[in-house]
């Protein structure tokens, strides 16, 4: 090595002395990258599951709202806050889910020319919208302008905008997957283009469609920046997503979060210092990540069984 | 949407049809199925083939076309302007959300008695508003460059591990994990990072601050948890799982030929990662670092949560020990006081700030992998 000033070092031999040891340090270092990831993820489940258990245990927190409950108050349940955040989410996918198939549709099977360019740039604009700068869009159109009131369905309309990209980026991607042939026979059998779209390139695409739509949904359901701006947070319960404040997941937590506080109660004739907030907050984020994890396998279930039939 | 069949609606479709379509008089001569179908649709078709593969009609619900010219054009027609009316609705989008936040924030701009851009006082409720976005864009900027820093460097760690350190059966149930990092909703990471996280990596914190504390961006500023520092470290936490998966993506095309060109040249495994991988990576990096930089700059519940109100009348602070707001945390804690136009028009031109910010940052991690593409 040291009299070889003129060689690449890649020619020196392999697995001298301080090569091996460089080597060794790299894979090291890059499992302990791997390693180190995975200490957030581990404690911050640990943490929700651990603290959250308690309350979404006990009875009544699936069929029970906050109303009239403070911190000093046990109990409670999260019913209110489920059905906003479905409501919440079943609108926004109403609406995105054409939308973004359509758009897909357009980029794969007729994109071409400058509206094509426009449009994928758009996507790729809007993957990278933050959700503060999409509720305060739909605050200065529908509030600011046209002199509307906050509610749900506001909420919606923000995450539609949220939502549409990630549909549209896995709708594009699977449409892309489908072989041409297939489009091919189509045509050669007569059968023409709309109808090549809407039977045979739909359907073929349809299970890496569906798992877009679910990774869509399990990232608008955690969103909480739009509800700040748009809904106020209610604790009763409130089926009606176009009128009066509205409970959801995330704002329950934000508003535990805001509540927090210690009561202190005989238990045993000792007093204690007992955290009912608390176990709320855990309790509620413990149940939108279950509905955004099963969300996320539901999706990659279906993605599983696609890849195995093709 | 609103686009009418007539409307640019033939000339579009002429080329597609041309393009993947028999030519009629191929068509006609070529027993190839479904001719009953073809045959009033192509125009000119002969009847020739009808009687050769009745059988084959069946397969794609060709039969069913009806007998005159009329529903499938008209149906092409609609599915085409529809589809391209959804495109053009997204591009009109993001310009009608342009165009709402710049009516909505000017009037505010206009009647701020400071200089927008500069000033560090954000009282907006009266009738002489003075404001600035100063602090919130240092904040901002300096919270989300701190988890690049974080993150990039693990992110390339673990997009190796994955692509090509990993087992191929462990390869993929690792990057399941890190996209389950993704997964998790973000006011869940703001509770668990003020909560759980600060109080556990104060003490660093605390030690930095004591020992290097001469250091403008170590000072210390008294704030304990809600810190610039732990805002960085949960971002980070958040952004991995899109720099990863840009970093594998990347790694994973590296030509097998550079890689065995190394192996063959007697390269250690780091000597082919170093010599092959990473410069045919590079480009790629930069833009999944710049679109996870994008995330951390728009995010908002989590650093709401976590960053700690400060007064901005004292001496400007550099330090990532002291709190603060950043554009999004400034409209989220505000946003249950949008009462006056004027007022709303404030936090409206700080969220125009913020959208043109991410807006050029993700314009330009997307230029840097178009480019990319391009000689790959």
């Amino acid at each position: 090595m040291t009299s070889a000033t003129t060689v690449h070092p890649l020619a020196a031999a392999p697995g001298t002395g301080w090569r091996k040891t460089k080597d060794r340090i790299a894979t090291t270092v890059i499992y302990g990258c791997f390693l180190l990831a995975l200490v957030p993820l581990v404690w911050l489940l640990w943490t929700v599951v651990s603290r959250g258990l308690s309350a979404i245990t006990r009875d009544g927190w699936f069929t029970g709202s906050q109303r009239g409950i403070t911190y000093r108050d046990p109990g409670g349940g999260v019913l209110h806050a489920v059905v906003g955040t479905l409501e919440q989410v079943a609108l926004c996918t109403l609406i995105s889910v054409p939308i973004a198939l359509l758009v897909a549709i357009y980029l794969v099977e007729y994109g071409r020319g400058p509206l094509a360019r426009a449009t994928t740039f758009m996507v790729d604009i809007l993957t990278g919208i933050p959700s503060i700068v999409a509720a305060l869009f739909i605050y200065a159109v529908f509030v600011t302008t046209f002199s509307g009131q906050r509610a749900g369905w506001l909420v919606s309309l923000a995450l539609v905008m949220l939502m549409i990209p990630v549909v549209v980026r896995t709708t594009e991607e699977m449409l892309r997957l489908v072989p041409d042939e297939l489009r091919e026979a189509s045509y050669a059998l007569g059968v023409p283009k709309w109808k090549t779209i809407v039977k045979v390139v739909l359907p073929t695409a349809m299970s890496g469609i569906m798992t877009g739509v679910v990774l869509g949904v399990a990232r608008v359901a955690g969103e909480t920046a739009p509800l700040l701006v748009l809904v106020g947070y209610s604790p009763n319960d409130n089926n009606n997503l176009f009128s009066g404040p509205q409970g959801s997941l995330p704002g329950m937590i934000k508003d535990q979060f805001g509540n927090l506080g210690s009561t202190t109660i005989l238990r045993g004739g000792h007093k204690v210092s007992v955290h009912y907030a608390a176990d709320r907050m855990w309790g509620a984020a413990l149940t939108l990540i279950l509905l955004v994890m099963v969300l996320n396998l539901i999706a990659r279930l279906i993605a599983s069984r696609s890849k195995m039939s093709s | 949407m609103d686009r009418t069949p007539s409307d640019s609606g033939p000339a579009r479709l002429a080329d597609p049809d041309l393009d993947f379509e028999p030519r009629p008089d191929a068509a006609g001569s070529a027993p190839s199925g479904g001719q009953r179908a073809v045959e009033p649709f192509l125009a000119t078709s002969q009847p020739a083939g009808v009687s050769i593969s009745a059988e084959a009609e069946p397969v794609f619900g060709a039969g069913t076309l009806g007998g005159n010219l009329g529903p499938g054009r008209f149906a092409d027609r609609v599915l085409a302007g529809l589809s391209s009316g959804a495109g053009a609705f997204l591009v009109l989008l993001i310009g009608l959300v342009t165009l709402f936040l710049v009516i909505r924030a000017l009037p505010a701009i206009t009647a701020d008695q400071s200089n927008f851009l500069t000033a560090r006082s954000w009282d907006v409720g009266g009738d002489s508003p003075d404001f600035g976005v100063l602090p919130l864009l240092w904040v901002t900027v300096l919270v989300s460059l701190l988890a690049m820093a974080f993150a990039v460097p693990v992110a390339i760690g673990i997009a190796l591990f994955i692509s090509h350190y990993a087992p191929a059966q462990v390869a993929r149930p690792v990057a399941y994990v890190i996209d389950l990092l993704a997964a998790i909703p973000s006011i869940i990471y703001g509770v668990w990072g003020i909560a759980v996280l600060a109080p556990k990596i104060q003490p660093l914190a605390d030690l930095l601050s004591r020992h290097a504390g001469w250091f403008p961006l170590f000072a210390d500023e008294n704030v304990k948890g809600g810190t610039i520092f732990t805002g960085g470290v949960v971002l980070a936490v958040m952004i991995l799982p899109i720099v990863t998966a840009i970093g594998r993506d990347v790694f994973e095309r590296t030509p097998r030929a550079n890689i065995e060109a190394a192996w063959a040249l007697g390269a250690t495994h780091w000597e082919v990662i170093r010599t092959a991988v990473l410069p045919y990576g590079r480009a790629g990096l930069v833009s999944g670092a710049m679109l996870g930089l994008g995330r951390a700059l728009g995010e908002t519940i989590a650093i709401t949560l976590i960053l700690s109100k400060v007064s901005n009348t004292g001496p400007f602070s550099y330090s990532i020990f002291n709190g603060g707001e950043t554009f999004a945390s400034k409209i989220a804690n505000n946003a249950s006081e949008f009462n006056s136009p004027a007022q709303t028009g404030a936090y409206i031109a700080a969220g125009l700030v913020l959208f043109v910010l991410t807006f050029a940052v993700n314009a330009a991690a997307r230029w840097v992998v178009n480019r990319r593409k391009e000689f790959a």
